[in-house]
């Protein structure tokens, strides 16, 4: 892949003993949505950190677009934009202030910020808001503001670190949103996240990580069909009895899971498995039919689900 | 490092205390007023008036005024490398936000640094300022102590910077106040000549950093002979000013890129 903005063969990170990324090897194409999905702790932030130039390589090689990290990271973070996990705005200044101060760091003139501030406050529906301080915004607008915030180098390649963790589900489907307008416009969006659905909905294709290390990587429908069945049925036993029920379920379903407080059998007709274990005499307190998701990928992958 | 990455982060300080800038009217008009009122003229007089007259030739009112001119550098240097920097570290996580950007670690803390600067030379300005108006210098002496003082706070706030980036929580900040900075106001010649110390601690005196800056303050201030050489002074500010800039560059890219 001669044309994709990030490649990296064995990227790998250490902290002090901690192997955060265990030698991972990904490409992101141009105008692609990419994503890394995984629980806390699977190396997908300090992946994140080493594309945006802010954190050194233990091991391996990374090219951004087209250039080394450790040698031009002022040029690649001159056309990155950068969304962080944690939003850090500056709380003291003002809405359209903080898009000021930031445009400024690019080394932007105060009349082309100006322009794209005006573009960008109405991108992130946040116009009304413009002299108003940072610190009273909601959680959602704050987000969004940060998300302004990273788009006003225009930059080549969009950087969101769970973007959507700690917002409400009203405040969530805004933003997917508005990513999802971002992506038409053709930016490239890379996204870490553990929310399954997240995934689904925004990126073109994805790597799932555990551990510090890429347990498989696709389109999230090529993966599900590749690693979990089309649906999947969940069956809810009396407490402490998932087990011994699980036992006896077995020849059912093509695979059987078992968690803490369901079972879930992993088949290409929900309801016909429904329907064959009432028949065959199972009494559980519960059933869900569903459409199988990129969880149960990762608990394939993995035998562990991806938020505890 | 370029110059123009470290000036955008000047103006982004400069936009951030035009909304902040309300904290700090009292310390920057008040203090120097009210101490010269109550340790310059009040005290002052009972001075003057007793043995002290005598053995320091001046009016404690002049004795003291450059003193706390250089003591409120130190107070303005220390003070905005202390708080400001846990918040841009810890707190509020901007510096993470300034670094994502071209800006670099030394681009960051050179731009930090050169708006303490200004914030010290309006400081010093002002106070120098109130000093002439309580007489204590002329108006030509009074601006020739605003760059010692100047440097004095740089030095300051170069040292605790590097201090602050190293530590994991405010609690640091505070024993910094309470067992340096305070100390240091007290005992390093600002109310009185350090040879009133017991012996054994004189030579103590005379490696503070605040000792430097208050002898440089003074001389300049009222015209009057160095203890020892100005240049071995600014020598040592410039030194620790240097030196604590970077190791800051030191920590905090061992912090903020890791």
């Amino acid at each position: 892949m001669t044309d994709s903005l990030v490649s990296a063969r064995g990227l790998t990170k250490h902290f002090d003993e901690l192997v955060a990324v265990d030698g991972i090897d990904f490409d992101v194409a141009e105008g692609e949505a990419f994503g890394f999905l995984g629980p806390n702790g699977a190396g997908k932030s300090s992946t994140m950190k080493m594309i945006g130039a802010v954190s050194p390589l233990t091991a391996g090689t990374l090219e951004v677009l087209g250039m080394d990290p450790a040698t031009d990271g002022t040029k690649i973070r001159a056309r990155l934009g950068v969304v962080p996990q944690d939003d850090n705005l500056d709380q003291e200044l003002s809405v359209y202030e903080n898009l000021l101060i930031y445009g400024r760091y690019f080394g932007l003139s105060k009349k082309v910020i100006d322009e794209r501030a005006a573009e960008l406050l109405d991108f992130a529906q946040l116009e009304d808001r413009r002299d108003s301080p940072v610190e009273p915004l909601s959680g959602g607008m704050k987000r969004r503001l940060t998300i302004a915030r990273g788009l006003i180098n225009t930059p080549d390649l969009l950087l969101l670190d769970e973007p959507t963790t700690g917002l409400d589900p009203q405040a969530r489907h805004l933003l997917w949103d508005r990513l999802y307008r971002l992506k038409q416009q053709g930016v490239t969006l890379i996204i870490t996240t553990h929310y399954m659905d997240e995934a689904e909905q925004l990126c073109d294709r994805l790597v799932i990580m555990d551990k510090g290390k890429i347990a498989a990587e696709g389109a999230p429908r090529d993966l599900i069909e590749r690693y979990s069945t089309r649906e999947v049925l969940e069956l809810r036993f009396p407490v402490g009895t998932q087990d011994v029920n699980a036992e006896r379920l077995d020849g059912i379903a093509k695979k059987t899971e078992v968690l803490p407080d369901r079972v879930l059998l992993y088949t290409d007709d929900a309801d016909d498995a429904h329907n064959r274990v009432l028949a065959a005499g199972f009494e559980p307190e519960s059933t869900v039919s569903r459409r199988s998701t990129l969880e149960d990928v990762f608990l394939r992958l993995t035998g562990r689900t991806l938020v505890d | 490092m370029t110059v123009a990455g470290s000036l955008r982060v000047v103006e982004a300080g400069a936009r951030v205390y035009r909304r902040t800038w309300r904290g700090s009217v009292i310390s920057t008009f008040l203090n120097p007023i009210l101490y010269l009122l109550a340790m310059g003229v009040g005290l002052g007089e009972l001075v003057d008036e007793g043995t002290g007259g005598a053995s320091l030739d001046i009016p404690y009112l002049t004795f003291l005024a450059p003193g706390l001119l250089a003591a409120a550098a130190m107070q303005t240097g220390a003070g905005d490398a202390a708080y400001p920097v846990m918040a841009g570290i810890k707190w509020r996580k901007t510096y993470e936000a300034t670094l994502a950007t071209p800006v670099s670690v030394s681009e960051l803390l050179m731009g930090h640094l050169g708006w303490v600067t200004v914030r010290l030379t309006f400081v010093a300005t002002v106070f120098s300022l109130i000093m002439v108006l309580f007489d204590a210098t002329t108006i030509t002496e009074g601006l020739a102590a605003i760059p010692p003082a100047v440097l004095t706070g740089i030095a300051f706030a170069a040292m605790v910077t590097a201090y602050t980036a190293n530590l994991k929580d405010e609690l640091g900040i505070a024993s910094m106040f309470r067992f340096a900075i305070i100390p240091l106001f007290l005992f390093s010649g600002t109310f009185f000549p350090i040879e009133q110390l017991p012996d054994y601690l004189e030579p103590l005196a005379y490696i503070t950093p605040l000792w430097h800056g208050v002898q440089l303050c003074r001389g300049f201030a009222l015209g009057t002979d160095f203890t020892v050489h100005p240049l071995v002074s600014i020598a040592y500010l410039v030194a620790l000013a240097v030196l604590g800039a970077l190791l800051a560059i030191r920590i905090l890219r061992k912090r903020l890129i890791s």
